[in-house]
């Protein structure tokens, strides 16, 4: 279970995120949604403590991240950003073997690198485990990215646009990947995501933030309403039923 | 690039081979027979110049070598370098607060404060670094060399007021030629400091990868960040104080390595240290044999070679993107 209770953030006087609480469920997939500066990216920052929060408290399962050491969070909880400019020369495989650095310190053993096996299996990366990152397509890369996550085996995953930039395919594959870490690892998975549709096709929870404020949570089901996402993005959001998917047809 | 399995000890072979010949180089004859017939002169020669020198070429040449892959990883760039981060000048400026405020300060002072401002002079490179919202791979080392050359214009300031331009540029100019016993022991204190370069290379590796990286993985960031850069100022200034300026060394060495080998500290630092020996060695040797029985100073032929290389290097990087 990740808590979060009364979260603030503020730059310059200007609160990103104001006085947040929500509760995420175990096992599951749960999807942040919201119009550009809602605070989505800061929100998923502060609860992997990438950044410091001004005000209000985190926890993961049992424990408060500011009272928790940063190494034995790294084997409890996994972040992903969107992946920056990436100039370093690793391989694929030495990528994914960073995942073992909070139980390794940097000198893997043999179980260590069995969790690196198992990720590049699981990610079917074998034929391109020894090409460089900075070679990849935006869609190996982070297929490669998501490998070095599993390899870091961490309960929670944090993902902060994981489709950004990536193709119909590969985004379909990224999120196939995420629902069968759920089923197969029980992972707990939580994304920051623009395209309504991919959430409402693969999370079990959505909750919308808006100028830094939770507008509206529930699960896909409740929230993939036209009411209640016309009152999120201001715009008509229509919504349709096709193959036992809730589509939201907005681009017209 | 899997045709260039370069193995480590191909480097350490080259770099013993080169050793032995540089024993045997030289105004002074030193020879086997000589050596076996227990020639005093020729021992002499042997222990008191030409073992010094080898030994401090190979600290020197390993030292700023890994501190040019420690900048270079540590500030994602590839073109930052202690010639190119305002280290080396800071260092330099640092010698002259001792020589003028601190007169006839001991050699462990004299270090002390050269190590200080080389320390402060990175820090504040690296906090440019930080705030600087352009961040072109050509532009930071642009800014760094500016940095250096403010620092450089002070330093050039305060040595003609005080008067002592002429002992200012003898660490302008590296030079092994007057290395002998006595004065390059100090050159030892990086052999710690790469040790423990070595130790920290993984964590290194993954600070580079940025900070929200290291943070993910349980890195204390901050921490490894001041740890490279405490060693860069060490090594820098040891050498400094020693040998004086080599220039380019931290830049090409740690770039030719990356190119056959990637960017995995853990991997390439052995490598980095053993090319950087080897690359000072071969610039030495020639300098000593193309005006014998005269000697061209190592700044210059690293610098010549360095600096085409370098050259080499940016143009290559238009055609891979590097």
């Amino acid at each position: 279970m990740v808590q979060v209770m009364n979260v603030t953030k503020k730059y310059d006087e200007t609160p990103v995120v104001n006085d947040v609480s929500v509760t995420i469920k175990q096992g599951q997939i749960t999807s942040f949604i919201g119009p550009n500066g809602a605070g989505k990216s800061t929100l998923l920052s502060m609860i992997s403590r990438l950044i410091a929060k001004d005000a209000g408290e985190v926890r993961i399962g049992d424990k408060d991240i500011t009272k928790t050491k940063s190494r034995e969070l790294a084997k409890k909880l996994a972040i992903l950003k969107q992946s920056n400019e990436m100039n370093a020369r690793l391989t694929v495989r030495e990528l994914i073997s960073f995942g073992r650095f909070p139980y390794s310190q940097g000198r893997l053993n043999a179980e260590d690198w069995e969790h690196v096996d198992q990720a590049i299996d699981y990610m079917e990366l074998w034929s391109m485990q020894d090409s460089y990152i900075h070679q990849l397509s935006g869609g190996q890369r982070q297929r490669a990215f998501i490998a070095m996550v599993i390899a870091q085996d961490t309960d929670y995953i944090l993902l902060d646009e994981p489709l950004n930039n990536l193709d119909m395919k590969h985004s379909v594959q990224i999120m196939k990947v995420l629902r069968r870490l759920v089923k197969d690892m029980g992972k707990t998975v939580l994304l920051v995501i623009h395209d309504i549709n991919f959430a409402s096709c693969y999370s079990d929870d959505i909750v919308a933030l808006k100028n830094g404020h939770i507008v509206a949570q529930g699960t896909t089901e409740e929230m993939m309403a036209s009411e209640v996402l016309t009152d999120i993005y201001e715009m008509d959001m229509p919504i349709c039923r096709i193959n036992d998917q809730k589509i939201c047809v907005y681009f017209t | 690039m899997k045709c260039l399995q370069m193995k480590w000890w191909y480097l350490l072979v080259l770099l013993v081979l080169l050793s032995a010949a540089s024993l045997f180089i030289g105004v002074q004859t030193v020879s086997v027979q000589g050596l076996m017939a227990g020639n005093e002169d020729e021992w002499r020669t042997l222990t008191s110049s030409r073992v010094p020198r080898l030994l401090s070429i190979i600290m020197a040449g390993m030292g700023m070598a890994i501190c040019g892959l420690i900048m270079q990883q540590l500030s994602r760039n590839r073109f930052v370098s202690p010639t190119t981060a305002g280290t080396m000048d800071s260092a330099r400026f640092g010698i002259l607060v001792a020589m003028i405020w601190f007169g006839g300060a001991s050699p462990l002072l004299r270090t002390g404060v050269a190590f200080l401002f080389a320390l402060i002079g990175t820090f504040i490179f690296m906090t440019i670094l930080e705030r600087v919202k352009f961040k072109d791979p050509i532009f930071i080392p642009l800014v760094g060399l500016m940095f250096g050359n403010i620092v450089g214009s002070v330093t050039t300031f305060f040595a003609l007021k005080y008067d002592v331009v002429q002992n200012m540029s003898a660490w302008l100019q590296g030079d092994f030629s007057l290395i002998v016993n006595g004065q390059y022991e100090l050159l030892y204190v990086s052999i710690p400091l790469i040790l423990i370069a070595y130790i920290f290379a993984g964590r290194f590796t993954i600070a580079g990868m940025g900070e929200e990286f290291a943070v993910n993985l349980g890195l204390n960031y901050r921490t490894v960040v001041n740890l490279g850069i405490t060693i860069v100022a060490a090594v820098t200034a040891v050498v400094i104080l020693t040998v004086g300026t080599i220039p380019f060394l931290g830049l090409v060495v740690p770039n030719i390595v990356a190119i056959y080998l990637g960017d995995n500290l853990q991997k390439t630092l052995i490598h980095t240290a053993l090319l950087g020996a080897v690359f000072v060695l071969v610039c030495d040797i020639f300098g000593r044999l193309i005006v014998f029985p005269y000697e061209v100073p190592i700044g210059l032929t690293v610098g010549v070679l360095g600096s085409f290389l370098f050259l080499y290097m940016l143009m290559r990087r238009k055609k891979y993107a590097f």
